[in-house]
C-alpha cells in the first residue's frame, strides 16, 4: 500500500493529511498516520459538531466540571459531587449486539471512575426498529442481554433508560448508556486539580492489549455501515466485566489513598488517546515505550498497540516515589501494571518501538488541535402527511385507548428491566419504569433523580422542537419526583454529517437544546455525538437524548408516580391543546407521521417545574406523573396500573374527547392530592400561574372516563404488561 | 457495643458485588460487620460468616467453582464444622454447593435470562440459624437477581433433602401457595434455599440483605438477619 492510499484507508481526508504534514514539517510515518486518523476521527475530535457544541450553556453555580473531561460533575452539597456522562455504542451494537452493548457499559463506567467517582447508577436509553421484524427482536434481546451481562457483573445498578421503537432504527439501533457516580467534591481527579508534573510516570494497568477493536473509532463509529455490517465485526471489542470490577475497585483505592496525579480510561483510540490527552491537559509531552505494554498476542505492530481498543485498561499518572505503592494496590486486585510512559517538558509525544522512534508529534496536535469543520447545511422539509390533529375521529374510543396503551413505546418495559440488577448497592429508592429513577446518596438524606429522554418523532417533524422537548420532558420527569433539575449530559444521535440535511438537523437540535437548557437553568456538563447512524439512504431520525440529573434535598420527600390509595383528588396541571402531531395516537391508531409536534413554551415549563418542586417540598402531593407519551388518558392509566387503584374522571372542555385524551401537549403533569391539601395545591398553582383542573378521584377497580368508557384496572394491567412479551412471542 | 455486639464477617472474593450491602444490612440490624478477604486464612474472630452475592472470579467456570477453593473457604469449612453459622446468598449459595457444604447445584434459569424482581418465599423450617425468628408457613418478601438460580439435585439427594426437611425456603405466592407461576427460575420443588443437617449452614438464591431497609425495598430480610444475629450473639465469648 502506498502512502497516498493509506491515509484514506484510515479515514483521513486529503486536506487532513496536508495539515499533518504541515504540523510535523515532514511526511508522517505509518504510526503517526494511524494516531492522527484515530484522534482526528469524528468520534474523538468532534470535528463536525464542535462549532455547534460551543454554543451550549455549560456553566452555572452547581457545575464543578464541564465538558472536555471524561465526565461532567455537579455540586450536590455535603462536600459531594455527582459525576455523570452519556455515550453511545450504537455502531458496534448493530453488528454484534451483546458485545457492542456490553462494552458500551464498560466504557462509560471507566469514564466515571477516571474522575475519581464510584459509579452508582446506569441508565440505558435504547431505540430499535419495530418488533414485528425478526432482526429487531434479535437486536433487542442481544443488546439487553449484553447490558445485563456486563452491568450485572460489576455491581452497578441499572435503574432506567427509556426504550423506543421506530422504523428508521431497524438498520441502525441507537444504544446509549449513561453512568452516574459520586465522589468527594475536592477529591475529583482532573488535570486542573492534580497538576501532573514532568517526570511523573504513566502506569498502564488492567487487561492486556490485543488486536481487538483496532479501528473502532475511525472505521466503526465514523462511517456509515454497509447493509449488514458483517465485514466490520472484527472491529468490535470484547468485554470482560470481571476485569472491569477489579479495575473499579483498584482505581478507587488508588484515588482514596491519594496516590494519583491523573487517571484516564482507555477507550476510543486506546493508548494514543489516553497518553496524548493526559499530556496535553497537563501542558506537557510524553515519552511512550510500546515495548513494555503487556500484549495479549505476539508480533503486534506498533500501530496496532497504539490504536488497540482492548477493554478494561486504565492509565494512571503517578509520581515515581509512589510507584511501589500503586503497584501493590493493583497487585492486591490481581491487575498487571506497566510503566509505559513518562511526562516530559516540551509538549512532544515521542513513541518508541523495538528501539526506534516510530512517532514524534506535539501531544496537543493530536488531542486538541484537530480539524474543525463548518459543514454545509440544508434545511429539511417535514415529512409528508396531513396533520392528524384535524382528522375526525372514527371508531371506538375505548379500543383506541387500549391500542395506544399497548403501543410498544408506551407499554411496560418490564421484560427489559427485569434483566438488569437494579438493587445492588442498596440505594435504589425508585427503579426503572417510573418517570425518573431515584438513588440515595450514601451518608446523607439526599437523593439523585435521573431520567433519559429522547423525542424521535417530534425530532423528525421539527429537530429544534424535538431537542427542546427532550430537555423539557427529562426535566419534568425529574421534577415530578420532587427533585430540582440541576444539569444534563447528552448523546446526540444523527446520520451522516457530510449530508447537508443531516447537518442542518444537528444544528437545529443543538439550538433547541441550548434554548431549553438556558430557560430551564440546566447547563450541559458534557456528552457525546454519534454520527453516521445510517445505512444506504436511510438515516435515523434526529435523536438527541438528554440525561437529566436532579437533586432531592431529602429523599423522604420524594413523590411516587402512581395512585397509591383511594380517595385522592386528581388534578391536571397545565393546559391541553389540540396537538396530535407526532403523538403515540397518531402513530398507533392512524399510522400517521405528519403535522407539527406540540408547541413548547419554556416559561410555562419552568413554572410547572417550580410548582412541582414547591408542592413536593410542602408535602402536598401524594402522587405526580409526567403527562407525556400517549397523552392524558395514558398518564392516568399508568397511575392506576402502578398503584392498583382505579379512578373516575370527567374530561371537560371544548376539545373533542379523543384530542383531550391523546394530545401530547407539553408542560403538564397528573397529580394525586389528599382532600385536605387540595386548597393549598390550587392556591400554590395559581401563584405559579399554572392551571390546575380537578379531574376526579381515585378509587374503585375501574378506570372510568365519565360519559366515554371504562376499563377494569386488571385489564389495563394485562394490556400494558403483556404487550411486549406478546410481540416477542412469549406469554405475559 | 463491644462484647454485646455480635461480629458478622462478610467475605469479599474478587468479583463479589453485594459484600458492602451485606455489611450494611448487618449494621442496620444491630450487628458489627467485619470485612473478610478471600486470600486470607483469618476469620477475624467473627461469630457468623456471610458469603455474599456477585460473580466471584467472574464465574467463568461454573458459578462458585473457583471461590470454593479460595484460602478463606478452608477456614469457613472448619468454622461450619464447629457449628458456626454460615449464610450463603446467591453466589454465596453457589459457593456452598460447590464446596460440598450444602447439597444440590444451581443451573441457568428456565427462561435462560437474568431475572431481577421481588418474590415471596415460604418459610419451611425454623430450625436454622437464619429462621429462628420465623414460623414455618410464614411468607417473606425479598428480591432475587440471578441468571443461574435454578436449584437442581439428583433424585437421591432430593429424596434426602425433602425427607430430612432440609428445604428452608420455597418460592410461593404471597399466601404461601407454591406453583410454577410463582417459581421464577424453574427450581426443583420450588426450592429457593436449603440447609445442612445441623441447620448452621444455609444457602439461598434470594437476597435478604436487600430487604432490610424499608426506604429501598421490602423488609422480608429483617427477620433473617435478626435470626442470624441472635444465633451469633449466643456464640459471643463461646
Amino acid at each position: 500500500m502506498t502512502g497516498g492510499e493509506l491515509h484514506r484507508q484510515l479515514g483521513l481526508a486529503d486536506d487532513e493529511l496536508d495539515r499533518i504534514v504541515e504540523t510535523l514539517g515532514r511526511e508522517p510515518t505509518r504510526e503517526e498516520l494511524a494516531m492522527y486518523a484515530a484522534m482526528w476521527s469524528e468520534h474523538c475530535s468532534y470535528k463536525s459538531s464542535k462549532v455547534y457544541l460551543r454554543t451550549l450553556p455549560t456553566e452555572g453555580p452547581v457545575v464543578l466540571v464541564g465538558p472536555g473531561q471524561d465526565a461532567g460533575a455537579v455540586d450536590i452539597g455535603d462536600g459531594l459531587a455527582a459525576v455523570f456522562k452519556m455515550e453511545s455504542h450504537s455502531h458496534p451494537s448493530a453488528i454484534e449486539p451483546y458485545q457492542g452493548a456490553a462494552t458500551g457499559v464498560g466504557g462509560i463506567v471507566r469514564d466515571i471512575v477516571s474522575m475519581g467517582a464510584r459509579p452508582v447508577a446506569l441508565l440505558d436509553p435504547l431505540m430499535f426498529g419495530p418488533l414485528e421484524e425478526e432482526r429487531n427482536r434479535w437486536l433487542l434481546a442481544g443488546v439487553v442481554a449484553g447490558i445485563g451481562g456486563y452491568g450485572n457483573c460489576i455491581g452497578v445498578p441499572t435503574v432506567g433508560g427509556e426504550i423506543r421503537f421506530a422504523p428508521p432504527h431497524s438498520a441502525n439501533p441507537t444504544v446509549d448508556v449513561m453512568c452516574v457516580g459520586i465522589a468527594l467534591a475536592d477529591g475529583l481527579v482532573t488535570a486542573a486539580s492534580r497538576r501532573p508534573q514532568a517526570g511523573s510516570l504513566m502506569v498502564l494497568y488492567g487487561a492486556t492489549t490485543g488486536r481487538d477493536g483496532i479501528g473502532g473509532v475511525s472505521v466503526l463509529a465514523s462511517a456509515a455501515l454497509d447493509e449488514t455490517g458483517e465485514g466490520s465485526r472484527p472491529s468490535v471489542q470484547i468485554g470482560d466485566p470481571f476485569a472491569e470490577k477489579l479495575l473499579i475497585e483498584a482505581s478507587l483505592e488508588l484515588v482514596e489513598r491519594g496516590l494519583l496525579e491523573g487517571l484516564q480510561d482507555l477507550g476510543g483510540a486506546g493508548i494514543t488517546c489516553a497518553v496524548s490527552e493526559s499530556a496535553s491537559r497537563a501542558g506537557l509531552g510524553a515519552e511512550l515505550d510500546l515495548d513494555v505494554v503487556p500484549l495479549r498476542e505476539q508480533g503486534m505492530e506498533a500501530f496496532e498497540i497504539l490504536t488497540s481498543e482492548s477493554q478494561e485498561r486504565m492509565l494512571a499518572i503517578v509520581r515515581s516515589s509512589q510507584l511501589d505503592e500503586v503497584r501493590a494496590v493493583c497487585e492486591r486486585w490481581g491487575l498487571a501494571t506497566a510503566v509505559v510512559a513518562e511526562l516530559v517538558e516540551g509538549g512532544t509525544l515521542t513513541v518508541r518501538h523495538r528501539g526506534d522512534v516510530v512517532a514524534a508529534m506535539p501531544a496537543r496536535s493530536l488531542a486538541d488541535d484537530g480539524p474543525v469543520y463548518e459543514r454545509p447545511l440544508e434545511p429539511g422539509s417535514s415529512p409528508d402527511g396531513d396533520d392528524p390533529t384535524f382528522r375526525p375521529f372514527e371508531g371506538d374510543l375505548r379500543e383506541a385507548f387500549l391500542t395506544v396503551l399497548a403501543a410498544p413505546n408506551v407499554a411496560s418495559k418490564r421484560w427489559v428491566f427485569e434483566q438488569y440488577d437494579s438493587v445492588v448497592q442498596g440505594q435504589t429508592l425508585v427503579g426503572a419504569g417510573s418517570d425518573a429513577a431515584v438513588i440515595g446518596v450514601p451518608g446523607t438524606m439526599k437523593g439523585l433523580a435521573l431520567s433519559c429522554d429522547g423525542k424521535g418523532r417530534f425530532g423528525a417533524l421539527d429537530p429544534y422542537l424535538g431537542a427542546a422537548h427532550a430537555v423539557a420532558e427529562a426535566a419534568r420527569n425529574v421534577a415530578v419526583t420532587g427533585a430540582k433539575p440541576l444539569a444534563i449530559t447528552n448523546c446526540l444521535n444523527f446520520g451522516n454529517p457530510e449530508r447537508p440535511r443531516v447537518m442542518w438537523e444537528f444544528a437545529e437540535s443543538v439550538r433547541g437544546m441550548r434554548d431549553a437548557c438556558v430557560a430551564l437553568d440546566t447547563p450541559v456538563t458534557g456528552g457525546n455525538v454519534s454520527f453516521y447512524n445510517e445505512t444506504g439512504d436511510s438515516a435515523i431520525w434526529p435523536t438527541p437524548v438528554v440525561g437529566m440529573l436532579g437533586l432531592l434535598s431529602d429523599h423522604r420527600l420524594r413523590v411516587p408516580s402512581a395512585f397509591a390509595r383511594a380517595g385522592l383528588a386528581i388534578y391536571l396541571l397545565g393546559d391541553t391543546f389540540a396537538e396530535l402531531g407526532g403523538s403515540e395516537y397518531a402513530e398507533a391508531v392512524l399510522g400517521s407521521l405528519g403535522g407539527r409536534p406540540p408547541a413548547l413554551d419554556l416559561e410555562k415549563e419552568r413554572a410547572l417545574l417550580d410548582l412541582l418542586h414547591a408542592a413536593a417540598s410542602d408535602t402536598l402531593l401524594s402522587s405526580a406523573h409526567d403527562c407525556g407519551d400517549g397523552g392524558l388518558g395514558i398518564a392516568l392509566a399508568e397511575c392506576a396500573i402502578g398503584g392498583g387503584h382505579g379512578f373516575a374522571v370527567a374530561i371537560e372542555g371544548d376539545l373533542p374527547p379523543h384530542v383531550a385524551l391523546f394530545s401530547e401537549s407539553a408542560s403538564r403533569a397528573v397529580v394525586g392530592v389528599t382532600p385536605e391539601h387540595e386548597e393549598a395545591l390550587v392556591s400554590l398553582a395559581s401563584r405559579h400561574d399554572v392551571p390546575a383542573a380537578r379531574l376526579g378521584e381515585t378509587g374503585g377497580p375501574r378506570a372510568a372516563f365519565d360519559g366515554l368508557f371504562e376499563v377494569p384496572v386488571v385489564e389495563l394491567i394485562d394490556v400494558y404488561e403483556g404487550s411486549i412479551p406478546r410481540l416477542l412471542g412469549e406469554t405475559a | 457495643m463491644g462484647r454485646t455486639t455480635p461480629r458478622v464477617g462478610v467475605v469479599t472474593f474478587p468479583g463479589s458485588l453485594d459484600d458492602r450491602d451485606a455489611l450494611r444490612a448487618v449494621e442496620l440490624m444491630g450487628g458489627e460487620g467485619v470485612s473478610l478477604w478471600h486470600a486470607d486464612h483469618d476469620l477475624r474472630d467473627v461469630q457468623a460468616v456471610i458469603l455474599p452475592g456477585g460473580f466471584s472470579y467472574g464465574d467463568y467456570l461454573r458459578c462458585g467453582a473457583i471461590a470454593a477453593h479460595a484460602p478463606i473457604m478452608e477456614e469457613v469449612a472448619a468454622f461450619a464444622q464447629r457449628g458456626g453459622p454460615v449464610l450463603g446468598i446467591c453466589n454465596g449459595f453457589q459457593i456452598l454447593c460447590e464446596s460440598g457444604l450444602l447439597p444440590g447445584a444451581l443451573i441457568r434459569n428456565r427462561s435462560l435470562r437474568f431475572i431481577c424482581r421481588e418474590v415471596w418465599l415460604r418459610v419451611e423450617t425454623a430450625g436454622t440459624v437464619v429462621t429462628g425468628d420465623l414460623t414455618p408457613g410464614e411468607t417473606i418478601r425479598v428480591p432475587i437477581k440471578h441468571g443461574e438460580g435454578q436449584f437442581l439435585a439428583t433424585p437421591d439427594q432430593l429424596a434426602r433433602i425433602e425427607g430430612e426437611g432440609l428445604v428452608v425456603f420455597r418460592y410461593s405466592s404471597r399466601h404461601g401457595v407454591t406453583g410454577d407461576e410463582h417459581n421464577p427460575n424453574g427450581a426443583t420443588n420450588h426450592i429457593a434455599g436449603v440447609r445442612n443437617e445441623a441447620g448452621n449452614v444455609v444457602g439461598l438464591m434470594p437476597h435478604p440483605e436487600h430487604a432490610v431497609d424499608p426506604d429501598v425495598g421490602p423488609t422480608g430480610g429483617q427477620a433473617v438477619f435478626a435470626s442470624l444475629l441472635a444465633t451469633a450473639m449466643a456464640r459471643v465469648g463461646a
